[in-house]
């Protein structure tokens, strides 16, 4: 099958009779079958995307076909899809199946996408790196002694190694962004509340966002289009309007940008991504953009005050996973506290464990204003300035992650270390501003590097427009 | 901040995890340098800063006060480890 980019793309070749959703279904089928070994898929759904496909090759010929029909999608093993596995990559939650749709998932299947299976992710949406499943580490199909990033390393690989055309991710500090940098995919993760959460596992939510993985923009946009707006399974969604996204985009408005020197010269940003972002700024001021280097003394507290805020929200959501009502329960309770403790302590991977003892802990009576309350208020103190900056600038670049995708093994020693690897992209995530990475050349290895834009709240379409220019 | 065995031990319980022996070094470790790395917040004028508690652009969310059917009995028990016709079971709580 030759190798889609874009939704449009697969509709003119199905107008010219080249192609229909049987043989699209089949292709991809193929290349999930090809790349197994990239562990990017736990479930894949082979019957039942063929069915779906005769259904809605049918409903395109009788012209009542959705506006996703041909769209091959991806969902990561954190969102509800009725009837189907769920696991959150923990053994905790082994054989689980959901009993509904999650609104996002709910509005792709309204709209004829067809879903090809679950993809592998850190357990919980907790890594940097995609290796903290309970299915096995996720490769990078640009290099497969890579990692692809996390924690939606399965969503982002799966687009990458186009065994589906788009994924929907889940972003909590940068979980789609710096995944999509590490391969080579455009990864949106929206305005915090712009998408409905009903039907995502919880992770921390203040700060958890559905993102969207693609090669074009154009299915970005659609995608957006469809799964966000009001809801009423969530009462923190925004009921702004949703704007026809795909309408709007324009690569060739001039843009007033910033720019942090300091993060340019941060200790362990690679040589190469400097490169790339200062190759990035002279071609901006060429095009004639009004490119400005600004300060933000606060994104060096943004790290410490994600990790303070999502310890404790984690701490608090993952109480749900007991043993009483799903997910597993250990063999060895006598009674109700054993049950809790050994249930947890079996079906719990390792970093989780250490997340939700850190939530508690700070979380914990004698440490709760020194450090969760102090927390939120420099959470307050980050998201004005970063918002202060987007008054007077209609972005923020940045790069998406210090480095490109690095050996696998290599950080799982040195915790510190893998956290320092969502640097940039926590600060869109405090401050709850959408964000997107956009793919921009390779390092010397071949190794994709991306660069990331901040908008202020609700300029999705914005980000897509410039993503468009970027990617010309 | 320095996590000794007492603190680790308390907040496994609080957390409802057991731990196992041969990880507790490790974890001690881990989480006492974690802590005195987030601990560099302590250097930020918080003085007068209302925390951020919310990160929603609602203000309120209102609905009619009406109950609707969500997940049926069936559905909610489809994934219990233990349940009988009605009713999720647990290990006996009460002698």
């Amino acid at each position: 099958m030759k190798h889609y980019t874009s939704l449009a793309e697969i509709h003119r070749d199905m107008d010219a009779g080249k192609i229909n959703c049987v043989d699209l279904v089949k292709g991809y089928l193929n290349n999930i079958a090809q790349n197994k070994d990239l562990n990017a898929y736990v479930e894949v759904y082979e019957a039942e995307a063929l069915d779906k496909a005769v259904v809605v090759d049918e409903k395109i010929k009788n012209n009542t076909a959705g506006k996703l029909a041909g769209m091959v999608v991806g969902l990561k093993d954190v969102l509800c899809h009725d009837a189907h596995g769920l696991q959150c990559g923990s053994k905790i939650l082994n054989g689980f199946e959901s009993q509904f749709n999650g609104t996002a998932v709910e509005r792709l299947l309204a709209e004829d996408a067809i879903v090809i299976g679950r993809q592998n992710c850190d357990e919980f949406a907790m890594g940097s790196s995609n290796e903290n499943s309970s299915f096995g580490p996720v490769q990078n199909a640009a290099d497969p002694t890579r990692v692809p990033g996390g924690s939606s390393g399965g969503s982002a690989v799966g687009v990458q190694a186009n065994t589906c055309l788009v994924s929907l991710g889940t972003d909590t500090g940068g979980s789609v962004r710096q995944p999509a940098s590490f391969c080579g995919v455009l990864g949106l993760k929206p305005t915090y509340s712009r998408i409905s959460r009903h039907g995502l596992a919880a992770y921390a939510s203040s700060f958890d966002t559905i993102g969207i993985f693609s090669k074009s923009v154009e299915d970005n946009a659609l995608m957006l289009e469809v799964i966000a707006g009001a809801d009423v399974y969530d009462s923190t969604v925004s009921k702004k309007p949703v704007p026809t996204y795909t309408t709007q985009i324009d690569p060739h408005k001039k843009y007033k940008i910033a720019y942090i020197k300091e993060a340019l010269d941060s200790d362990g940003l690679q040589p190469e991504v400097k490169d790339t972002m200062t190759d990035l700024i002279e071609r901006l001021k060429n095009d004639g953009h009004e490119v400005e280097e600004v300060g933000f003394p606060m994104l060096r507290y943004a790290l410490e005050t994600y990790y303070i805020l999502t310890f404790a929200e984690a701490s608090s959501n993952l109480s749900r996973y007991d043993g009483v009502r799903f997910g597993h329960r250990s063999e060895k309770s006598v009674d109700l506290e054993s049950m809790y403790k050994a249930s947890r302590s079996e079906g719990f991977g390792k970093e989780v464990q250490k997340r939700i003892m850190l939530g508690t802990f700070v979380l914990s009576a004698s440490y709760y204003d020194a450090y969760y309350t102090r927390a939120q208020k420099v959470r307050r103190l980050i998201r004005d300035e970063l918002k202060a900056l987007l008054s007077n600038h209609d972005f923020l670049v940045l790069p998406t992650a210090p480095t490109t995708a690095f050996k696998i093994g290599a950080l799982t020693k040195n915790p510190l270390e893998m956290y320092l690897a969502d640097l940039f992209t926590v600060p869109a995530s405090v401050a709850g501003t959408p964000a997107i990475s956009v793919p921009y050349g390779k390092d010397k290895g071949g190794m994709p590097i991306g660069v990331q834009a901040i908008a202020n709240d609700f300029e999705e379409s914005k980000l897509l427009s410039f993503s468009k220019y970027l990617m010309n | 901040m320095k996590i000794d065995n007492k603190t680790l031990e308390g907040m496994a319980h609080l957390s409802r995890l057991n731990l196992d022996q041969k990880d507790v070094e490790e974890l001690k470790k881990d989480m006492s340098e974690i802590l005195d790395w987030v601990e560099k917040l302590d250097e930020v004028d918080t003085e007068g800063v209302a925390p951020l508690t919310t990160m929603s652009h609602e203000i309120n969310a209102v609905r009619e006060d009406k109950t609707k059917p969500h997940l049926s009995h069936e559905k909610a028990l489809k994934n219990a480890p233990k349940k009988d016709s009605d009713y999720f079971r647990v290990p006996k709580v009460l002698d």
